[in-house]
């Protein structure tokens, strides 16, 4: 069984963003750019499936500018055995992406797709369950630990929800979204960092999946949240109760 | 470190270099004795009183005086913590010369009087050369303004040179004035395994000539420190499946351009490793991965805290005899405690450190003197960076001649005749006439 692992460059977790003067994004401009931790957990989920046995490749896709196959070498030296990568410029949406990912799936035929709950540059959470949709396959999303079973064909995946820990069933081919205590990611080695290099990625364009990557949505303007204002520390009980009356009203 | 315990009377808190002054005006004129103190986060005792001196303590006096962000140079209070410093330039896209464990608690008051050292040293020089200037309060309450901002300044003798490192003995610090290098995009860092200290050695040549310019640091740390990391901090992990590796290296690269930079890196990587001189090694793929590594390296400090009573060396020596030390000091201290060693390799900085389970004099026996004597056979330095302070005050001449300390007497004399400064200090105690 083949496993399809979608991972994203996004502006590296511990930087501190900053939005761009023109207000249309964030600065990515020399700013470090990482593959998103999710989709880190989930490509390091697909390979200890298949260091367990139970599937025989990892193809780790990722869709943007040149810079992605960055982001998948960093893939292969963890250890996936494959890369894709869909080229394109300009933002991609996540109807877009579960578009294209359903050409793959069409080209590849994985039993699994492993994504990331979400990407931390656009929090959207939605990827993974539109690819469901498109390809009519089950979802398992939120994942805190995944079970397969390879003769009956299915996924154990327990998912982390408000009121607990859900546990569900999947028939294979499914799609998992992956939460973060699923997994600790590996670095990736030396070694497996000079095998990368050798290991093919594959080009596409979105025309070539006959996926039209216009979309219905425009971002207008990306802003900064207003600034916290100090606190102010106050010398009285008098004080405060003056201040939540004639400043904050509230009593 | 709960080694050093005084038993002074008064703190005061100037927040003016006036009332510095004031103070020290007024102390001098009634020979009392004074401790300087910034984030009290030095290692030999230097900022603690030894018996009832007046504790200044410069935390007040934090105040950003002015920042270039053409040239990169800031000027502000001596009491402003490292850290804050670091976020307030890295705003502008710049970074701080210095880092050190520390940063969090540490003033650069402090940083300098001491003339700190820390990881990136191997880049960016000591504070000698990356402070323009500074501001200090002598011992009558002289101010002495020598906050220049220039990069080139040869009218007449540097005197600030006095002022960096000498632990608050000639003079308070209180303003400081500080080039600050551009924050360059690319920083990489790879966690290797070595299997001798030879190998250690040999990727350290191999390093300075092959990364260049754009090596940022170079430490490294034996097993026996890994180990007790893994022991006592939380949420620590070995970047390494199997622990049967002798010798950990941290190589850090710092450059404007990510993918040349990254390739630098690896080629040299590959290289070593074809080589031989690595048998292992793992590179951060994010600044997470990153901030781990360097949590393994920097939480020595605090793991040997935990452990129990340590003793600690901080030596200069040659590079070639290092870890020889470390392997003396096994054989003298046998099951009786666990010797370990790491530092910055890349300035020959050995932090020596010996843990047992609590102070013991039979140990100390076996370390003292024969770790100062070691160091001064092999022309090495018995404090690095960490300072003479009160634990090596009397230990300065393993290190320097007596015609040299004889004349750092005589300034000593010049600038604070009543000896009111930090006393019983970096200087041998033989040395004060009082």
């Amino acid at each position: 069984m083949k496993i399809m692992v979608a991972i994203k460059r996004v502006v590296d977790y511990a930087v501190k963003i900053r939005v761009k003067s023109d207000r249309t994004g964030v600065e990515t401009n020399n700013v470090k750019m990482s593959m998103n931790p999710f989709c880190e957990i989930a490509l390091e989920e697909a390979l200890r499936i298949k260091e367990s046995g139970l599937a025989s490749e990892v193809v780790a896709v990722s869709m943007g500018p040149a810079q992605c196959v960055d982001t998948l070498r960093t893939g292969l030296a963890m250890g996936a055995d494959r890369g894709v990568h869909v080229e394109a410029a300009g933002q991609l949406y996540p109807l877009t992406v579960a578009k294209i990912l359903k050409s793959l799936v069409e080209v590849e035929k994985p039993g699994l797709i492993i994504l990331g709950k979400q990407a931390i540059d656009d929090d959207c959470n939605q990827t993974g369950q539109m690819v469901a949709g498109l390809l009519s396959w089950p979802q398992g999303t939120f994942a805190s630990k995944v079970v397969l079973d390879k003769e009956k064909q299915l996924a154990m995946v327990e998912r982390e929800v408000d009121g607990g820990l859900e546990t569900l069933e999947l028939d294979l081919p499914a799609v998992i979204t992956t939460d973060l205590r699923l997994n600790q990611p590996r670095y990736a080695t030396l070694p497996n960092i000079m095998k990368a290099k050798s290991k093919p990625i594959k080009k596409y364009t979105p025309q070539e999946l006959n996926v039209d990557v216009k979309s219905d949505l425009e971002v207008i303007q990306v802003t900064e949240p207003p600034k916290r204002k100090a606190g102010v520390i106050l010398s009285s009980v008098e004080e405060l109760i003056d201040k939540l009356k004639n400043e904050a009203r509230v009593i | 470190m709960r080694k050093y315990r005084g038993s002074s009377k008064l703190l005061l808190q100037p927040r003016t270099t006036n009332e510095v002054s004031q103070i020290l005006k007024y102390c001098n004129s009634r020979l009392l004795a004074v401790v300087p103190q910034g984030g009290n986060t030095g290692l030999v005792g230097g900022s603690v009183p030894v018996f009832d001196e007046v504790i200044i303590n410069m935390g007040s006096m934090n105040n950003l005086i002015t920042f270039d962000k053409g040239s990169g140079v800031l000027v502000c209070e001596a009491g402003c913590i490292l850290e804050n410093l670091v976020s307030f330039v890295d705003d502008h896209g710049f970074i701080m010369p210095l880092d050190l464990g520390a940063k969090g608690s540490c003033q650069i008051g402090g940083n300098v009087s001491t003339n700190a050292g820390g990881l990136r040293l191997v880049r960016y020089g000591s504070l000698h050369g990356n402070i323009l200037g500074l501001e200090a309060v002598l011992a009558n309450g002289d101010v002495i303004d020598m906050l220049g901002t220039l990069r080139k300044d040869n009218t007449g003798y540097d005197l600030k040179h006095l002022f960096i490192g000498s632990e608050g003995s000639l003079g308070i610090v209180t303003k400081v004035s500080i080039h600050t290098p551009p924050k360059l995009s690319s920083v990489n860092l790879a966690f290797l395994a070595c299997k001798d200290y030879f190998s250690c050695q040999k990727l350290l040549r191999e390093a300075k000539r092959k990364l260049g310019e754009i090596l940022s640091a170079f430490e490294f740390l034996d097993n026996q420190s890994m180990d007790l990391v893994l022991t006592y901090l939380e949420g620590v992990r070995n970047p390494f499946s199997s622990s049967m590796h002798n010798f950990y290296v941290l190589i850090e690269t710092t450059g404007s351009e990510e993918s040349y930079d990254r390739e630098k890196l690896e080629a040299f990587l590959l290289s070593s490793m074809e080589g031989g001189l690595i048998s292992d090694g793992v590179i951060a793929q994010d600044i997470n991965q990153a901030s781990s590594f360097w949590r393994i390296r920097e939480g020595i400090a605090e793991a040997l805290m935990k452990a129990g009573a340590v003793y600690k060396y901080d030596l200069s020596l040659p590079v070639e005899k290092m870890y020889d030390l470390v392997e003396k000091m096994r054989q003298r201290l046998g099951e009786t405690a666990k010797v370990i060693g790491y530092g910055h390799l890349g300035d020959g900085n050995l932090h020596l450190n010996i843990s047992a389970p609590r102070y013991d004099d039979m140990i100390f026996a076996q370390i003292e003197p024969y770790v100062y004597e070691w160091t001064s056979e092999h022309r090495g330095s018995i404090s690095a960076e960490h300072g003479l302070g009160l634990m090596k005050a009397n230990k300065i001449f393993y290190s320097k001649s007596p015609k040299t300390v004889q004349l750092m007497s005589s300034i000593k004399k010049l600038l604070d005749p009543n000896g009111i400064l930090n006393p019983y200090k970096v200087l041998p105690h033989s040395l004060s006439s009082h």
